[in-house]
C-alpha cells in the first residue's frame, strides 16, 4: 500500500526534469525552433516566450498537487487533527489571487502575439530597402505549383529563393484547401480556390529546406512536399535564367496534364507561366481544374509506402 | 450497382473487420435464443422508458465505440511505429483517422457522458425520470442507428475518408465521390436528433423537476455542468444540424452552398463546422469538470472549495466557447485584426479553468484523501490536464500558431485535454457510480491496475507527439521518414499500453461481475455527498420513495445528520411511472433505414421511409397511454426489501 503512494509522487516529480531535459536539447534540432528567417525567428521567440510562463504554471500546479495529495493523504501516519476541516469551503483572498494572476499571464501572453500578428502580415524589416520578390504558390492535387512572374518561369514541386530579401508568396489552390509550409522559414498559411493569401517569409541563411502541404487533401497529400533552397541573389538570378533560357514553354495542355490528380515523381520547370490563361487565386479561376478533372477523382491512387519512400527526406 | 460496389472488397483487414461483425452477430443470436431471452430483450431493454436502463445502454454502446475507435488508433499506431511500414495504405489510412475522430467524438465521448447523466442527474436532483421519458428513449434509439449507420460504411459502400472536420471542398461530391461522406453526413444527423432532444430533455428536467427546496445555488456540481452543457447543446448543434443538412443537399441533389463550382462558399463549411465544434469539445468537457467535481469531494472527505466560484467558471467557459471558433483556422487568412480578436478571446478561456484547478487543489487542502480508484482517475487528471491547458494556450497565441496548426502539436494538444478530460473522468464516474447501476463495485485492485497501465501508456503515447510537431510533423500523413522513428515508436508504444490498460479494464468488469460482493448499501462508498446515494441499491425503479427537504448542494451530509432517509412512511402516495413502448425503437428503425438509403441515393426508398418516420408520429401523437400507478403497499414492500428492514 505504502509503495502505491510513493510511486504516485515520484512520477510527477520525474516528469518534470525529463520535461525541460527534452526541451533543452532538443531546441537547436526541432525545425520550428531551427528557423533561418525573420518570420520563423519571430515566432521561435514568442514560442519560447511562452514556454517560460506555461513551465512557471506547470511547476507551481505540480508542487502545490504533489504535496497536498502527499500531506493530506488518509493513512498519512503523521496526520494531526487540524489537518482535516470538512467544511471548509472558500477563501476570498486566495480566490481573488488564482483569478488575477492568469488574468495577468493572459495579458503578458496577448501583447506580444499581437504584435507578432501584425508583423507577420509586412514584409521583414530587415530588407525593407529591397521590394518583396513575388512567387504564386499553387496547390493542387498533390503537388506544388510555383511561378515567378517576374521572372516569367514557372516550377513545379520546388523552389528556389534568393536569401536577404522577402518574398510574397500569393497562395492559391487549383481543387481542396491547402496550407503552405516551411517551418524553418515561418508558420504556415491556407491556399484556397478563389481566393489569394499573402504569405510574407524570408530565408537569411542559405540552405534547403524541407516545405511541405500540411492540410490534410485526400490521398496523395502525404506526397505532397518541395524542397526550398535558398541561395545568394546571384545564384538565384543565375538559376532563373538558365531556367528561362533551357527549360520548355508551358503549354495550356501541359498544364491541365500536371493538374489531373496525381503525384508527380520528379521536378519540372518550364520557361512561361500559367497565369496566362488562369489564376486560381481569383474568382474566375476557382473551378478551372474541377470542370477538368472532376471525374478522375473515382479512381484513387493507391498509394502505398513502398521500402525507401519517405515524402519527408531531402532527395537532391 | 454490382455487388462487389456494394461490399467494400480486397483489403484483408476489412474481410477479417466482417468475418468478425458476422461471428459476434451470430454469437449474439445464438446466445439469445439459446437462452430464451428475446422477449427479455425487447421487454426489459428496447421497449424501456427508464432512464437507468437507458443510460447503461448508452454506456454499453460508448464502450463498445471506445474500442472501435480504440482498434483504429492502434492500426494508425502501427503504421506509423516504423519508417517502412507498409501496413496501411494512404487510403485506408485515410478512413481510419477520419473513423477514429468521429467515432471518439460523437459516438464514445458525447454518449458516454450523456449515458451518466441519465442515469445520474435524475438521482442527484430527486426526480423520477427524465421530464420526458418517451423522447429519452427516441434519442439514445436515433443515437444508436446513427452510430450504426457510420459504423456500416466499412463493409458496406467504403468508409468516410475527409477527416473528422470533412472540409469542403474536399468533401464535396467532385473531390470525394461514393457513398462514403454521405456516411459521415446522415450518421451525424440522426445522432444529432438524439443529442438535441436530450439536451432540451435534460434541460427541461433540472430546471422544472427539483427536488423541494433545492434551488439552483443547492444543486451539485455535476448537475450544474450538465444544466450549462444543454444550453451549449441547444445553441450549438442546430448549426452542426443545419450545415451537415447543406452539405447533403450539395452531395445528393447537387447544389451548390460548399463547392468550388457554381459560387459555393468551401470556407463557410469551416466556419459552420467549428462554430459547432468548438461548443462541442466544451460539451465533452463540463460534464467532466463536473464528474471530477463529485469524485474529488466524495473521496477527499470535504465540500468543494469555492462552489460558486465553481459554478460561475462553468458559465463563462460555456459563454466563452461560442466566440473562439475561428482559432480553429488563424491561417485562413482572416487578418491580423481578427485573428488578434480571437487569440484573446481563447486565451480568456485559461482563466476560468485556471480558477477550478486550483479549487479542485484547494478541495484536496485539509482533507482526508481515500485513494479509492475512481479517485485516482480524477487525480491524474489535474497535472495531465494542466499540461494540456497550457499548450492549449499556446495554440491560443495565433502568430506562433501558425507554426503548430496542422502538426502533432495540435494533436498532442488535444489528446492531451479530451483523455485526461473526458475519457478519464468516463471512467472515473463509471467505477465510482457502477454500484448504483449495477448493486456491485468493481473490483478495486484490478481497477487500479488499468489505471496505472493506462496512465502511464497516455503519457509515453502522446508526450512525444509535441516535439514530433515542432520538429514539423504534419498530421494526417500516413507515413514517416526515418528521423522521426523514436519519438513515433515510443508514442506506438505508449497506445500499446493504453490498449493493455483498457483490455484489463474490461477483465474488472468481467471479473467483478462473477465475484464482487453484492452490495445492499445505498452509499456504496460511505463517502456519497449527494442524493444519488440516499436511494437504496439496486435503485427502485421510480427511485425515491419520499424525499426530503434539500438544505445544501450536500443533500446526503445533510440527510445523515439528521437521520432522514428518501423512505418516509408519513409520505408515501401512490407513484405516477411511465408505459414502456417499441415505438422510439421503431421510430429510430425506420429513421436509419431511410438514412441508409439516402447514403446510396436510392430517392424512392428513402421517401418512403420519410413517410414511415411521419405516420410513427401521427400514431404516437393519438397515444393515449397515460402510464400507470405504483400503490403504495408496493412501494413498502419494495423499500423494506431494499433496504433491508425486517419489519416491525
Amino acid at each position: 500500500m505504502k509503495g502505491k503512494k510513493v510511486s504516485l509522487q515520484k512520477k510527477w516529480f520525474t516528469l518534470l526534469p525529463v520535461l525541460l531535459a527534452i526541451l533543452m536539447t532538443g531546441c537547436d534540432k526541432m525545425a520550428v525552433l531551427d528557423p533561418v528567417g525573420p518570420a520563423g525567428e519571430s515566432q521561435k521567440n514568442l514560442i519560447l516566450y511562452a514556454v517560460i510562463f506555461m513551465l512557471g504554471i506547470i511547476v507551481v500546479v505540480f508542487t502545490i498537487f504533489a504535496i497536498v495529495v502527499f500531506k493530506y493523504r488518509a493513512n498519512n501516519p503523521n496526520r494531526k487533527p487540524e489537518d482535516y476541516r470538512p467544511d471548509h469551503h472558500g477563501n476570498v483572498k486566495l480566490e481573488v489571487v488564482w483569478f488575477v494572476i492568469p488574468v495577468l499571464i493572459v495579458t503578458a501572453l496577448s501583447i506580444p502575439t499581437v504584435t507578432t500578428l501584425y508583423d507577420l502580415e509586412k514584409p521583414p524589416e530587415s530588407s525593407q530597402e529591397k521590394e518583396p520578390l513575388v512567387v504564386y504558390a499553387t496547390a493542387a492535387d498533390w503537388k506544388w505549383i510555383f511561378t515567378y512572374p517576374e521572372q516569367d518561369i514557372e516550377t513545379v514541386n520546388y523552389l528556389h529563393i534568393p536569401t536577404d530579401r522577402a518574398i510574397e508568396f500569393r497562395l492559391s489552390s487549383a481543387d481542396s484547401m491547402a496550407s503552405f509550409w516551411v517551418p524553418q522559414l515561418g508558420g504556415q498559411k491556407y491556399n484556397m480556390a478563389g481566393m489569394e493569401n499573402t504569405l510574407y517569409l524570408q530565408a537569411d541563411e542559405e540552405g534547403v529546406f524541407k516545405g511541405r502541404n500540411a492540410n490534410f487533401t485526400g490521398e496523395g497529400f502525404t506526397g505532397q512536399t518541395f524542397n526550398v533552397t535558398a541561395q545568394s541573389e546571384d545564384e538565384f538570378d543565375d538559376w532563373a535564367a538558365s531556367v528561362s533560357e533551357e527549360a520548355p514553354e508551358l503549354t495550356q495542355d501541359k498544364y491541365d496534364e500536371i493538374l489531373a490528380p496525381g503525384l508527380l515523381d520528379e521536378t519540372m520547370s518550364f520557361s512561361s507561366t500559367h497565369l496566362e490563361w488562369v489564376d486560381h487565386g481569383s474568382n474566375e479561376g476557382r473551378d478551372y481544374s474541377v470542370e477538368r478533372h472532376g471525374d478522375k477523382y473515382d479512381e484513387g491512387l493507391h498509394l502505398e509506402n513502398k521500402p525507401g519512400w519517405a515524402p519527408d527526406e531531402i532527395q537532391q | 450497382m454490382q455487388l462487389d460496389e456494394f461490399f467494400v472488397t480486397g483489403e484483408p483487414l476489412i474481410y477479417a473487420g466482417m468475418v468478425s461483425i458476422v461471428l459476434v452477430s451470430a454469437t449474439v443470436i445464438f446466445l439469445l435464443t439459446y437462452f430464451k431471452r428475446w422477449k427479455w430483450l425487447w421487454q426489459e431493454w428496447l421497449t424501456t422508458v427508464d432512464h437507468k436502463k437507458i443510460g447503461i445502454m448508452y454506456i454499453l454502446s460508448a464502450l463498445a465505440m471506445l474500442f472501435r475507435g480504440g482498434v483504429d488508433a492502434l492500426m494508425m499506431r502501427t503504421q506509423l511505429a516504423f519508417p517502412d511500414m507498409n501496413f496501411l495504405n494512404s487510403q485506408h489510412y485515410n478512413e481510419v483517422f477520419t473513423t477514429h475522430g468521429t467515432i471518439m467524438i460523437i459516438f464514445m465521448a458525447m454518449p458516454f457522458l450523456i449515458g451518466l447523466m441519465n442515469i445520474i442527474v435524475p438521482l442527484q436532483i430527486g426526480a423520477r425520470d427524465f421530464a420526458f421519458p418517451f423522447l429519452n428513449a427516441v434519442s439514445f434509439w436515433s443515437f444508436f442507428f446513427g452510430a450504426m449507420l457510420f459504423n456500416l460504411s466499412f463493409v458496406i459502400g467504403g468508409a468516410p475518408d475527409a477527416g473528422w472536420t470533412n472540409y469542403a471542398p474536399l468533401a464535396g461530391s467532385e473531390l470525394s465521390p461514393g457513398p462514403g461522406i454521405n456516411f459521415y453526413l446522415l450518421g451525424l444527423q440522426l445522432s444529432g436528433i438524439g443529442t438535441l432532444a436530450t439536451g432540451i430533455n435534460l434541460m427541461v428536467t433540472i430546471l422544472r423537476m427539483r427536488a423541494p427546496g433545492m434551488t439552483l445555488m443547492k444543486m451539485p456540481i455535476f448537475t450544474w455542468s450538465t444544466l450549462i452543457t444543454t444550453f451549449i447543446i441547444i445553441f450549438a448543434f442546430p448549426i452542426l444540424t443545419v450545415a451537415l443538412a447543406l452539405m447533403t443537399i450539395d452531395r445528393i441533389f447537387g447544389s451548390h452552398f460548399f463547392t468550388l463550382t457554381g459560387e459555393g462558399l468551401p470556407m463557410m463549411w469551416a466556419n459552420l463546422f467549428w462554430m459547432w465544434g468548438h461548443p462541442e469539445v466544451y460539451i465533452v468537457i463540463l460534464p467532466a469538470f463536473g464528474i471530477f467535481s463529485e469524485v474529488i469531494a466524495s473521496f477527499a472527505q470535504k465540500q468543494i472549495f469555492g462552489y460558486k466560484a465553481m459554478v460561475g467558471a462553468i458559465v463563462i467557459i460555456a459563454g466563452l466557447s461560442f466566440v473562439v471558433w475561428v482559432h480553429h483556422f488563424f491561417t485562413m487568412g482572416a487578418g491580423a485584426f481578427v485573428n488578434s480578436v480571437f487569440s484573446i478571446t481563447t486565451m480568456m478561456i485559461a482563466i476560468p479553468t485556471g480558477v477550478k484547478i486550483f479549487n479542485w487543489l484547494a478541495t484536496l487542502y485539509k482533507s482526508k484523501i481515500v485513494f479509492s480508484a475512481p479517485m485516482l482517475w480524477s487525480l491524474a487528471f489535474i497535472p495531465s490536464f494542466t499540461i494540456g491547458g497550457v499548450t492549449g494556450v499556446m495554440l491560443g497565441m495565433a502568430a506562433a500558431d501558425y507554426q503548430y496548426h496542422n502538426t502533432y502539436f495540435l494533436v498532442s494538444h488535444f489528446h492531451y485535454v479530451l483523455i485526461p478530460g473526458t475519457v478519464f473522468a468516463c471512467f472515473a464516474g463509471l467505477i465510482f457510480w457502477y454500484p448504483k447501476m449495477f448493486g456491485h463495485k468493481l473490483n478495486e485492485r484490478i481497477g487500479k491496475w488499468a489505471f496505472w497501465l493506462f496512465l502511464i501508456g497516455f503519457h509515453l503515447c502522446f508526450f512525444p507527439q509535441y516535439f514530433l510537431g515542432l520538429d514539423g510533423m504534419a498530421r494526417r500523413i500516413f507515413t514517416v521518414g526515418p528521423e522521426w522513428f523514436t519519438l513515433n515508436f515510443i508514442s506506438t508504444m505508449g497506445a500499446f499500453l493504453m490498449g493493455l490498460g483498457f483490455i484489463v479494464f474490461v477483465h474488472c468488469v468481467i471479473y467483478s461481475f462473477r465475484f464482487s460482493p453484492r452490495n445492499i448499501e445505498g452509499d456504496s462508498w460511505g463517502y456519497g455527498r449527494t442524493l444519488e446515494w440516499a436511494t437504496p441499491t439496486p435503485i427502485p425503479k421510480y427511485n425515491f420513495a419520499t424525499l426530503p427537504e434539500i438544505e445544501s448542494h450536500d443533500a446526503l451530509i445533510d440527510m445523515k445528520e439528521k437521520g432522514q432517509t428518501t423512505f418516509d412512511r408519513d409520505k408515501l402516495e401512490p407513484i405516477h411511472m411511465p408505459s414502456y413502448t417499441g415505438q422510439p425503437f421503431i421510430m429510430a428503425a425506420i429513421m436509419f433505414f431511410a438514412s441508409f438509403a439516402l447514403v446510396f441515393e436510392w430517392i424512392t426508398l428513402a421517401v418512403i421511409g420519410l413517410v414511415g418516420i411521419i405516420v410513427m408520429m401521427i400514431i404516437r401523437s393519438f397515444d393515449y397511454d397515460e402510464g400507470y400507478h405504483i400503490e403504495v403497499d408496493e412501494i413498502i414492500e419494495t423499500e423494506k426489501k431494499a433496504r433491508g428492514m425486517t419489519d416491525e
